[in-house]
């Protein structure tokens, strides 16, 4: 059941990872590498902060500033310096390791005894429901810090996913989007094209930096190698989210992505349960990302033939 | 309304591929005019259209609109005054997106945009009106993703949304060239309606002679970068598709004589 609720947790918290890549990946067909370097930038400028005693919804708020800041540079190099937009974000990702090592001062921050965001949603849970250690849920003894952090991930998700359809429905949000699906068309209407996919950049590798932060207080510490690998990952949950709703509405997409990932971590538990390798698990995710990719055409494919 | 001086643009300087788009250019175009630009390929019809609409900046030369110099500004920059139409239908309208929302950003071209709600319910029936103008049955399906419509459909929607803030100058880049004959008539009607009632100054690249005959108050034919003929008022009115042709085979005589001259002398003294 710990597991269960553990995978729950971080499936959540990695939604908003898969979010920042389908807001890349997806709304501005931009291949953006930077995740790799900015969700550990926002989990080492959170430990760190919490490490200062800095109040954690400050830190947490600072991991996503500084996410902001390094897709806001990946996309200054693509549109000013008009640099290839994978190679801006190898050069960012490369960047923000140093970057990540002299924040943190060494290559992993612990957080043992800091008070953090885990900490403050067991005491709220403590508020309304005092004196209780566990709560039993189908049978299931879950411990007080296991259920309230679920829970208050839970609502921190809702929360973010909600802001980011609502935002997505402005006029800027939807000149944004309208700038990844044509570009010529929003120069005609007056629209800075370089000035929105700044933006657009700062805005997915914030909500990264934001995972980071939060990745980073579910599992008490901050690594300068966490990052390696999130970019396929994220991009799975997208995919995972794409094949269970579909892609045509707005609100739908940004709900799948967010169940994509849960699913995601789900399978991952399930098949490190039944005694998968955990070294094998990214080769496992790049296969499955490889697979989601070709698999449309592939279809298509065998589909055609069979009809001739 | 739109003023050119002296442009000149030229693609692949100093390579063999070179060509000279704009050979400087002079060009006015007064207020609520509608100017038609005929031309043989590669004559620089659609450079000239691309250059005042800021797609690329000129080599030399000025260009002023409404008063201001803009040679400088960015296409962006420029789209608060002018509105457009492709020549390609999938150019003007973002396909993934629904015919409301592609509205909603044309309602704000060239005005800030920040996080005011795109599609507010009192603009979405107002739109329902604009949209019914088309006479294309779209005003139920506002919802709808712009890629499931026609190349026509497009079209139109296109030019409601580049004249749904009534833009300066109007462009029209041989917007109906990709559409089949019935379309192309629709979209040409719609076009002359909207300009007609609004008195938008327009300048319009076709290649139908038909079109360049029956539409608008001047013509100006181009060839190699430069502007050979510009008929105005009753001269504009006589013209027919026989005249126009006529000064096309004329201009394409010329070219020959030029050619065969340049072959002789090669011959005599090389």
């Amino acid at each position: 059941m710990t597991l269960l609720i553990g995978a729950l947790t971080i499936g959540l918290i990695l939604s908003l990872l898969a979010l920042g890549v389908l807001i890349s990946f997806r709304i501005f067909s931009f291949p953006d590498i930077t995740p790799e370097g900015s969700i550990t930038l926002g989990a080492s400028i959170a430990a760190i902060l919490l490490t200062n005693g800095v109040n954690p919804i400050l830190a947490t708020g600072a991991g996503f500033a500084g996410g902001m800041v390094s897709g806001a540079v990946t996309g200054i190099l693509h549109t000013r310096f008009k640099i290839n937009g994978l190679l801006a974000g190898i050069l960012v990702m490369t960047a923000l390791y140093s970057v990540n090592l002299h924040v943190m001062g060494k290559s992993n921050v612990p957080l043992l005894s800091e008070t953090t965001l885990v900490n403050y949603s067991e005491q709220a849970v403590e508020k309304i429901l005092p004196g209780a250690v566990s709560l039993t849920v189908l049978g299931w003894e879950i411990s007080l810090r296991d259920a309230s952090t679920l829970i208050s991930t839970m609502l921190l998700i809702l929360l973010s996913g909600w802001i980011l359809f609502l935002f997505f429905r402005t006029n800027l949000g939807t000149a944004m989007r309208a700038t990844g699906d044509n570009q010529q068309m929003m120069r005609a209407l007056g629209v800075n094209v370089n000035q929105m996919i700044v933006l657009g950049l700062a805005l997915s590798n914030g909500l990264i930096g934001l995972a980071g932060a939060l990745l980073a207080q579910y599992q008490g510490f901050a690594d300068v190698q966490m990052g390696i690998g999130m970019v396929v990952l994220g991009l799975a949950a997208v995919i995972l989210g794409e094949a269970l709703v579909g892609t045509d509405r707005l609100g739908l997409t940004i709900a799948g992505t967010v169940i994509g990932s849960i699913l995601f971590r789900l399978l991952v538990a399930i098949a490190l349960r039944w005694g998968l390798n955990p070294n094998d698990l990214k080769l496992i995710t790049a296969i499955f990302v490889f697979a989601a990719l070709i698999l449309p055409q592939a279809l298509k494919k065998i589909r055609r033939k069979s009809h001739a | 309304m739109l003023e050119i001086q002296a442009a000149c643009k030229t693609f692949h300087a100093r390579t063999p591929g070179e060509v000279r788009a704009l050979q400087n250019v002079d060009f006015m175009l007064e207020e609520s005019s509608f100017v038609i630009v005929i031309g043989t390929n590669g004559s620089g019809k659609s450079t000239l259209l691309n250059a005042v609409a800021g797609t690329f900046f000129l080599d030399s030369g000025t260009i002023r609109l409404a008063g201001q110099d803009v040679t400088a500004w960015p296409e962006y920059r420029r789209a608060k005054m002018i509105g457009r139409v492709f020549q390609n239908p999938f150019s003007g309208t973002a396909p993934n997106m629904s015919i409301a929302e592609n509205l909603a950003l044309a309602a704000r071209r060239g005005r800030k945009r920040s996080l005011g709600w795109a599609l507010r319910s009192s603009f979405f029936t107002s739109l329902r009106d604009r949209v019914r103008s088309l006479n294309m049955g779209l005003e139920d399906r506002l919802s709808n993703t712009i890629g499931t419509l026609s190349g026509g459909q497009r079209q139109a929607l296109t030019l409601l949304m580049a004249t749904l803030v009534k833009p300066g100058l109007l462009l029209l880049d041989e917007h109906t060239a990709a559409l089949d004959p019935r379309s192309a008539d629709q979209v040409i009607q719609i076009s002359q309606d909207v300009i007609s009632k609004e008195r938008i100054t327009t300048l319009m690249v076709t290649h139908s002679m038909h079109q360049a005959v029956n539409l608008g108050d001047r013509l100006i034919m181009m060839h190699r970068g430069k502007i050979i003929y510009d008929f105005r008022g009753a001269e504009k009115r006589r013209m027919r598709v026989d005249d126009l042709l006529a000064r096309f085979r004329e201009v394409r005589r010329k070219d020959q004589l030029d050619e065969s001259a340049v072959e002789m002398l090669r011959r005599n003294y090389i």
